[in-house]
């Protein structure tokens, strides 16, 4: 693996259009990013003069907060906009909105909006880089990235970010799941295997085709689990009743310490955020020796960093 | 390029660093920190040569996020990690690179090292000296100093072991 891999994205719209060697630069590249939040002057200069727009239509409080902070570490200017009460509640469309943004000069547009495909649609209307931070159902691309980083430090793999050999559960409304979608494909990429669970609901059955295994049951991969990857239950995302009631997934799907008790003691317990505690997992798990949720959280600034040195650093196809 | 220093001489220039760096270390505590990808490398055998328990760490700095030149067109060089795990607070720091020419490397060092801490003072030591500055930066201590030796065009390469398979110093066009 060459230390000199040459990143050619302008944009990051999903895991689908990284290599695995795309995958493990900007991992080992986020790296480099991740002492610069211990040091005294945490703030680097390596985007100084650069505009970073965070466009979202959704509600959103941590990945926005992230990519703010990571863009001003980088020294980057940052301009919040808002999708809800804005020009858009007007009747602009999505490709005016992205394009009088641009012309206020800007170097990237990081967006996040309720329906899937809208960053790929951003990034043909404009000519700055564009980084999805979540769009509908389809990605979400920094987040599948510093799982992957949180997973490769604390099960020892930073050296290569190979997954050879290590099994991961993603549990939970996998069918809703923008999360669910980019971790299959990052995870995958570097060499894990991966066991979807839920409810027949919220699992159909074509996901086999993406190349995982389907349970049904928590209980049954509780122990082959190096990783148990639990979804929010997204109740703003459900149209209709997709399980009984609240009890009854937490009894079928939570992660319990009786649960916890049951897989490998080294098993590493991880979630998107926020959490509904009680529901998909109970607070003595969240807070127990085993969560690597709030490590979840350090690392997406540093990988978020990375993402936004490389994406602006890469010239435009157009601009020769 | 043609071979300006072998194996033995490089081993030589080595020596002849440290014991200019010894001789002025006197007060206060000292600390090496390299500039990768070369200087780290120098860093770690400059200190096992003065003896590794006379300085309070040995550090690597990747100055790649504080270059001059990052807004230019191009892709985004390589950034690897910094490692300086002691404080360098009121300490004497010695930065350690390979070759010195512009002395834009050592100002993105200099402004890097500050976001650390607040060093007592700072010293610079080089292997090679090249000539050819383009700010107010000088070095303290010099192995192989080459100044006015070197066409305006012609590069300046160390080869340093584990990163090369050996150690020697290179002149010339590159090809």
């Amino acid at each position: 693996m060459s230390e000199d891999h040459p990143w050619t994205h302008t944009n990051l719209l999903g895991i689908d259009q990284l290599s695995s060697a795309d995958i493990r630069f900007l991992l080992r590249t986020a790296a480099g990013f991740a002492d610069v939040s211990t040091r005294s002057v945490k703030k680097v200069p390596a985007l100084r003069g650069k505009v970073i727009v965070n466009l979202f239509f959704e509600d959103s409080t941590r990945t926005r907060a992230s990519f703010s902070l990571a863009a001003s570490r980088l020294s980057a200017d940052v301009l919040d906009f808002s999708g809800k009460g804005s020009s858009t509640s007007k009747g602009e469309t999505l490709r005016d909105t992205a394009r009088t943004i641009e012309s206020m000069g800007v170097d990237a547009i990081v967006c996040r909006h309720p329906l899937s495909g809208a960053a790929v649609q951003l990034a043909q209307s404009v000519r700055c880089s564009v980084i999805n931070a979540g769009d509908g159902k389809h990605e979400h691309p920094t987040q599948a990235l510093l799982d992957a980083y949180t997973i490769a430090s604390r099960k020892n793999r930073e050296k290569n970010f190979d997954f050879d050999g290590l099994t991961v559960a993603i549990v939970g409304d996998i069918v809703h799941s923008r999360v669910a979608r980019s971790n299959i494909q990052c995870l995958q990429r570097l060499g894990a295997h991966i066991v979807l669970v839920g409810p027949p609901t919220l699992l159909p059955s074509t996901f086999s085709q993406l190349g995982c295994e389907l349970s049904y049951e928590l209980d049954t991969v509780l122990e082959q689990a190096d990783v148990i990857y639990l979804l929010r239950v997204q109740y703003e995302r459900l149209a209709g009743p997709a399980f009984p009631s609240a009890r009854e997934y937490a009894a079928c799907f939570g992660m319990t310490t009786a649960r916890l008790a049951r897989a490998k003691s080294d098993v590493l317990i991880m979630h998107p955020g926020p959490l509904n505690r009680g529901l998909e997992i109970d607070s003595a798990v969240a807070d127990g020796p085993n969560s690597a949720i709030l490590e979840q959280v350090t690392h997406g600034l540093a990988v978020r960093m990375a993402t936004l040195y490389l994406v602006t650093g890469t010239p435009h196809p157009d601009v020769v | 390029m043609r071979e300006l220093a072998d194996d033995a001489r490089v081993d030589e220039l080595i020596d002849e660093l440290a014991s200019s760096i010894e001789k002025n270390m006197r007060g206060g505590v000292w600390a090496l920190i390299g500039i990768r990808s070369r200087g780290d490398l120098l860093a770690r055998r400059l200190a096992e040569r003065i003896g590794p328990d006379r300085f309070a760490g040995v550090g690597t700095l990747d100055i790649t996020l504080y270059r001059d030149d990052l807004s230019e067109i191009g892709p985004q060089p390589v950034v690897r990690t910094t490692e300086i795990d002691f404080s360098i607070d009121d300490l004497h720091i010695i930065l350690v690179d390979d070759v010195l020419m512009t002395g834009r490397s050592i100002r993105a060092a200099l402004q890097s090292l500050m976001d650390f801490g607040r060093p007592s003072r700072v010293w610079l030591a080089v292997l090679v000296d090249r000539g050819g500055r383009e700010l107010p930066i000088g070095p303290d201590h010099v192995g192989l100093a080459l100044e006015g030796q070197m066409d305006p065009g012609e590069q300046v390469q160390v080869l340093l072991r584990p990163h090369d398979a050996r150690d020697a110093i290179l002149g010339g066009s590159t090809p």
